[in-house]
């Protein structure tokens, strides 16, 4: 039998949106009818988000990319002989040497898109496993000391020590203890969780299962959105995979400590990323809020110890212990360590998932990286951090992606989505969505959200229709000022953000008599 | 398009009894409930807070707490429009005025023939290819007017 030509199309979820199950059918059907012997490899993504569906074959030389492409390419692609990486105009070469790919610092993406996600022995032959093989040589002590030797941060959004996190629940007394992987991930402007859960979703279990041991868990859940059917289903097949062989079940790789982890669906709303609100939902209640203390480390789902990590906390895990903490610590800057998976979206040309060590400005992701705007026009605001984040202007733009450095400029990095939008963006407007936003996902607990995300909107309606703009632009920041001082969580107490960053930031757009926006709109 | 079940109280036991035994299934529960029959119908709430031995409030409340969970059927086909930012920088909200337009619905809204119910969402985690959607759950990117019609298998 002629050998078989390896041939890669992403099954990742934007791949998906751009007719990537379509371009694997045509294919197939123009391999058979040409004779040619190929096995299609559905994978993740590689990240570079404006070239999908990006198709890889195989061949002498390595691997060779081409697109994006579309079914109707694919008569073409084979009469180029692309299956030897014959010469075709969507032809990338190697993907590993395109600039955009080749610039970055990938550790917790190192398989993301490379691998087939429901091969063991693939992400084992790419360096996965390696941390759990570490951590199983290690107590629950040694493994958080590798933990706070990486500096570490919650890459969910507040971008809290996870070491404490860890040892609080480590130490924590009781006869039962949870691990919860927060894969939520609501925020506008960010799918980092989602192309790894896609992509390589033993990272995450991997990681998981670390984190029951280093605190003495004996069950996970992975509380998932329901916008994320792909990652629902790939989550499920790789943990069918794990159990099967020996990774999770009741004696982890053979070590006599029982471990193992289910998915639970979320149901569409954003307040459940919020930790406390999450683990009600998880007992099966409405997501209201709970007040803290206490804290989830010591009386979290059903009352048990629980340690709550986002998807890329918990990702991060694996190279952490198979590289030690010290080296992923000599990546960032100043108490921003390691590396952070940037989601470049929005109005942009080439966006995508950029993993990098902390400490590149804003510019040079959207410059460099992003090359501009996809509408050809000037970029205006770019907005990072979700819609919890600030709207930045171009004399921001300097700034380093740290969270400190986001803080001094009260901005914020949350799980590091950047949203760019042109100039025929009208800030006033989005001031407008950020409290409509508040209003229709806010858990109600607390009056200063609930009420104030509503009167936001109407007074934002004045300004906007140019009823006594002053005035109420005047209550707008006394609304933002209660909001932020009188919240019971970051959902009321920093939607004032995104509105305030607008208002300070792009003042011409509250000036109803001349907004520059609306001129250019009306062209 | 998806297919659901007629409402059928023994079906919905037998949901209920295959879930009952999870940690916190309430959720669980509602959401398979909804992919048999389209929605979570108001008989079902009894029946739920009995298995689980939680009053009615509190399973009425988690219902109508959640955006996904539906108490009336929806159209044939369920199409949720992502209103984020992210979507909203490449004219989100221009292109859903001309969808609601064109089917004359406005959000949570079935078209007059039972074809098309429309849906706003927050994010798909396509915010690099929006305007985004799920189209009967598929992933949709770039959407526009003709998109839509084409996934629909609508003319006009
Ligand atoms: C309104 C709101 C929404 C949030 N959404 C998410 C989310 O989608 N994903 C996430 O990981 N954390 C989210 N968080 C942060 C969590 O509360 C919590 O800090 C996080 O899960 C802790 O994990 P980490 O320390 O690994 O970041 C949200 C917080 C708030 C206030
Ligand atoms: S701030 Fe809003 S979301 Fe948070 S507890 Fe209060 S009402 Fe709920
Ligand atoms: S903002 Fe629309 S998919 Fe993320």
């Amino acid at each position: 039998m002629a050998d078989v030509t390896k041939i890669y199309v992403p099954r990742d979820m934007a791949a998906l949106a751009m007719g990537a199950d379509d371009v694997a059918a045509k294919i197939e059907t123009v391999a058979e009818k040409s004779g040619a012997a190929i096995e299609i490899v559905r994978n993740g993504s590689r990240g570079l988000l404006w070239l999908e569906p990006m198709v890889e074959v195989e061949t002498g030389e390595g691997r060779i990319a081409y697109g994006p492409v579309a079914a109707s390419d694919v008569e073409s692609l084979f009469a180029s002989d692309f299956l030897k990486g014959g010469a075709h105009k969507l032809r990338l070469g190697k993907p590993e040497e395109i600039p955009w790919l080749a610039k970055q610092q990938r550790l917790t993406f190192a398989r993301c898109g490379i691998i087939d996600p429901f091969s063991l022995d693939d992400y084992r032959a790419y360096g996965g496993m390696a941390g759990l093989d570490k951590a199983l040589t290690l107590d629950a002590p040694g493994i958080v000391d590798e933990v706070k030797a990486s500096g570490l941060r919650g890459r969910g959004g507040a971008g809290f020590p996870a070491w404490i996190k860890w040892d609080t629940v480590r130490k924590a007394e009781a006869d039962r203890k949870y691990v919860v992987c927060n894969a939520d991930e609501g925020d506008s402007g960010t799918f980092a969780d989602r192309m790894l859960m896609e992509g390589d979703p033993f990272t995450l279990i991997e990681g998981m299962t670390i984190a029951g041991l280093a605190t003495g868990a004996t069950k996970g859940y992975i509380y998932l959105r329901s916008e994320y059917p792909q990652a629902f289903e790939a989550l499920n097949r790789a943990l069918v995979v794990a159990r099967r062989r020996g990774v999770l079940g009741a004696s982890v790789m053979n070590s006599g400590k029982p471990f193992d982890i289910e998915v639970r669906l979320g149901a569409g709303a954003y307040i459940c990323g919020e930790e406390t609100s999450l683990l009600e939902s998880l007992e099966g209640k409405r997501g209201v809020v709970r007040a803290k203390p206490p804290i989830p480390a010591l009386k979290g789902l059903f009352g048990k110890p629980t340690l709550v990590n986002n998807v890329m906390s918990f990702a991060a895990i694996p190279w952490i212990l198979s590289h030690g903490g010290k080296a992923y610590a000599d990546y960032g800057m100043g108490r921003s360590l390691g590396t952070l998976p940037i989601q470049l979206a929005g109005n942009v040309k080439r966006g995508g998932l950029i993993e990098l060590a902390f400490g590149i400005s804003l510019r040079e992701v959207i410059e460099e990286f992003g090359g501009g705007t996809w509408s050809g026009r000037p970029v205006r605001a770019a907005q990072v951090g979700g819609p919890l984040g600030a709207y930045f202007p171009d004399k921001l733009f300097d700034t380093p992606l740290d969270y400190e450095a986001f803080a001094a400029k009260k901005g914020l990095l949350g799980h590091g989505g950047i949203v760019v939008f042109d100039d025929t963006v009208d800030l006033a407007k989005q001031a407008r969505f950020a409290f409509e936003f508040c209003a229709a996902e806010s858990c109600g607990k607390c009056t200063p959200c609930r009420i104030g995300a509503t009167r936001g909107v109407e007074t934002m309606d004045r300004v906007i229709s140019g009823v006594q703009p002053e005035k109420n632009l005047g209550l707008v920041r006394d609304l933002c000022e209660i909001m932020t001082d009188g919240s019971l969580c970051a959902m009321g107490g920093l939607t004032p953000v995104p509105v305030m960053s607008a208002i300070d930031n792009f003042p011409e757009d509250f000036n109803t008599r001349a907004r520059p926006s609306v001129a250019i709109a009306a062209e | 398009m998806t297919a659901y079940e007629p409402w059928n109280a023994e079906r919905a036991s037998q949901i209920i009894a295959e879930h009952a035994a999870l940690e916190g299934a309430t959720l669980p529960i509602m959401h398979a409930m909804q992919e048999a029959f389209g929605h979570v119908p108001d008989a079902a709430v009894p029946m739920i807070a009995d298995a689980l031995n939680l009053s009615r409030a509190e399973i009425h409340g988690c219902l109508t707490f959640y955006h996904d969970f539906r108490r009336q059927p929806a159209g044939r086909h369920v199409v949720k429009l992502c209103r984020a930012e992210a979507c909203q920088s490449v004219g989100a909200d221009a292109l859903h005025a001309d969808i609601k337009r064109e089917l004359n619905v406005d959000w949570h809204e079935t078209t007059a023939d039972g074809e098309v119910t429309i849906e706003p969402v927050f994010c798909l985690g396509l915010c690099t290819c929006g305007p985004a959607a799920l189209i009967d759950g598929k992933p949709v990117g770039a959407l526009d007017v003709g998109k839509l019609r084409a996934a629909l298998g609508r003319s006009h």
